[in-house]
């Protein structure tokens, strides 16, 4: 592989497409449930989770993407399980500004892998839709979040 | 077709075409992407521009620049004139009887609104159908939607075969008293099927209905004779036939445009205005409304120019080689599925590779200089038809080489090899 394609598909993004965490799985008793879809491409996502006393206690993900989409929401579903509903926002935000700018809020970790995706443009929306995704079921939104 | 002794006739018609030289006209495609040369298979989407167009471009508007059909001088003329041969040569593309029937628009989509808008508004009762097929791109499917939702006429679709052949049957089915007006592409813009448009429209007249024929995925890849089709309507758009963006053309049969009402209203489609009543100027002016895309037009006649000189079929049989051995070879990658194996096609071959989704194709074809087109190519009813989210499609125009087909294989073979 060249190197350029190295920093997109890093060994991590592979993994978590080839075998994704939480996939196909909505937690039993979830109590927000939010649909993705980016009508540019045609991923869609349907993030479900448990919320106990503002904790994410359990979270899964279904539907179908490409590797970049699917990695980033394997990856988040990972992160965010144990997290406070605060602390699933400053997640967030770190990865938005991890994929449009320059460095993000705070230590990444594992999301660290991601930074690839800033040099292809067009694959941003891919690797941001679970998470915009995830904000929605947060908030309780009906209907579709769309990455347009 | 003179066939060189030794030489397989194949290689002698691809010859024929010189596309060396070919491409030396098309300055766009001399350049590297992320280090590699560009290999551009996304003409589906827009053709490349030949130096002859963008030089009638920027002639025109380095010397003749004025507005057309008003003012008496010189470069009013000038400008006048050159937009006006351009609908000529529009006109003898498309064998067209009149130029009064070559209306020109921003592209294809505005040429099927204007229909929908214009004919179709004025003449759909409730009950009335609209035929249109599974296949279709989107601007021949919503524009018939809205109009379906403004007048009660109800929208009836032409199922597909497996293959994405067009069902014979399913047409037969369809069509009936009450159907108004069938709308269908000549060729898919994401299966790459030629429809049998031809025997298509001499069915629909003989139940009383006009047809539309989206042309877009046509026009710069077989010959088109609108007199010998047959057809009421035909829309194309420039930029897919190496010509600008922004500009394109409907043709219409004139006893039709005759007794449409203008689709806008503006400038230099009227006879007469006052604040009690205006009346119109005759087609093909009365649908331009406003200062239309004179440029484009010009550099639309230039694009004509360039096709004709090499020739419709040349280029269409040049087109065919390249499909054909590109079938070939991606048809031998293990996990690769072709969406649209109908016998007749264009060059566009739209594939899913198992296990890897179609935009981590596209990125990794990118990476080696490889354009081709990832998603659903404004086609979702498609997609959902074939049970895949998206595609990937490669589109070849007259100046793609065996050598750019062999760089494609290669690159789905990097894209298995990356998801291993």
């Amino acid at each position: 592989m060249t190197a350029d394609l190295r920093s997109l598909y890093e060994e991590v993004i592979l993994d978590h497409n080839r075998n994704p965490r939480n996939f196909q799985y909505a937690p039993p008793g979830a109590n927000h449930v939010a649909h993705g879809y980016n009508p540019l491409c045609g991923d869609e996502f349907t993030v479900s989770l448990r919320l106990e006393n503002g904790v994410v206690t359990d979270i899964g993900f279904e539907g179908a993407g490409c590797a970049i989409s699917t990695a980033s929401a394997s990856l988040m579903t990972e992160i965010v399980k144990g997290k406070t509903v605060e602390e699933a926002r400053a997640l967030f935000e770190s990865v938005h500004g991890l994929l449009t700018s320059e460095g993000s809020g705070g230590p990444m970790g594992k999301l660290q892998v991601l930074a690839g995706v800033r040099e292809y443009p067009a694959r941003v929306k891919c690797a941001t839709l679970a998470w915009h995704t995830l904000q929605a079921a947060l908030r309780k939104e009906q209907g579709t979040v769309s990455t347009e | 077709m003179t066939t060189a002794a030794g030489k397989r006739h194949s290689a002698a018609r691809v010859d024929a075409l010189d596309v060396q030289r070919v491409r030396a006209d098309f300055p766009a495609l001399h350049q590297t992407v992320h280090g590699q040369p560009l290999v551009y298979l996304d003409n589906a989407a827009t053709t490349q521009k030949p130096r002859q167009v963008i030089e009638t471009l920027d002639r025109y508007y380095r010397s003749d620049n004025a507005n057309v059909h008003r003012g008496v001088h010189a470069l009013s003329e000038r400008a006048t004139a050159a937009y006006e041969t351009a609908r000529e040569k529009v006109r003898k593309f498309l064998n067209a009887p009149s130029v009064q029937e070559i209306v020109f628009v921003r592209g294809t989509t505005e040429g099927i609104n204007l229909v929908a808008q214009s004919w179709g508004r004025t003449n759909l009762r409730p009950d009335d159908e609209v035929v249109i097929t599974e296949t279709e791109h989107h601007s021949n499917i919503v524009p018939w939607q809205m109009l379906c939702g403004q007048t009660g006429a109800q929208l009836r679709i032409v199922p597909v075969e497996n293959n994405g052949v067009l069902s014979a049957e399913g047409y037969a089915q369809i069509l009936g008293r009450r159907t108004r007006l069938v709308a269908v592409s000549h060729c898919s813009n994401a299966l790459g099927t030629i429809n049998p448009v031809k025997r298509m429209i001499s069915q629909a007249h003989e139940v009383g209905a006009l047809v539309l024929v989206d042309g877009a995925q046509a026009v710069a890849h077989l010959p088109v004779d609108v007199r010998d089709l047959d057809c009421d309507f035909y829309a194309f758009s420039g930029h897919k036939l190496y010509g600008p963006t922004g500009i394109g053309v409907l043709y219409a049969k004139r006893a039709l445009l005759q007794e449409m009402p203008p689709y806008q209203g503006g400038g230099e489609m009227v006879k007469h205005v006052s604040f009690d009543r205006t009346s119109y100027l005759d087609p093909p002016l009365r649908f331009e409304a406003g200062t239309p895309d004179i440029a484009g037009a010009i550099g639309l006649g230039a694009a004509i120019d360039y096709v004709d000189a090499l020739g419709s079929e040349a280029i269409g049989r040049h087109e065919q080689e390249l499909l054909m051995l590109a079938t070939a070879a991606i048809s031998r990658i293990p996990g690769l599925r072709i969406i649209g194996t109908a016998p007749e096609k264009t060059g566009i071959l739209s594939f899913v590779l198992d296990g890897v989704h179609a935009h981590d194709v596209g990125t990794i074809l990118d990476m080696q200089g490889v354009a081709v087109r990832v998603g659903h190519h404004c086609a979702m009813p498609v997609m959902q038809r074939y049970c895949v989210p998206a595609t990937a499609r490669a589109s070849f125009a007259l100046y793609n080489t065996r050598e750019e087909v062999d760089a494609l294989v290669a690159g789905i073979y990097r894209a298995k090899e990356v998801f291993g």
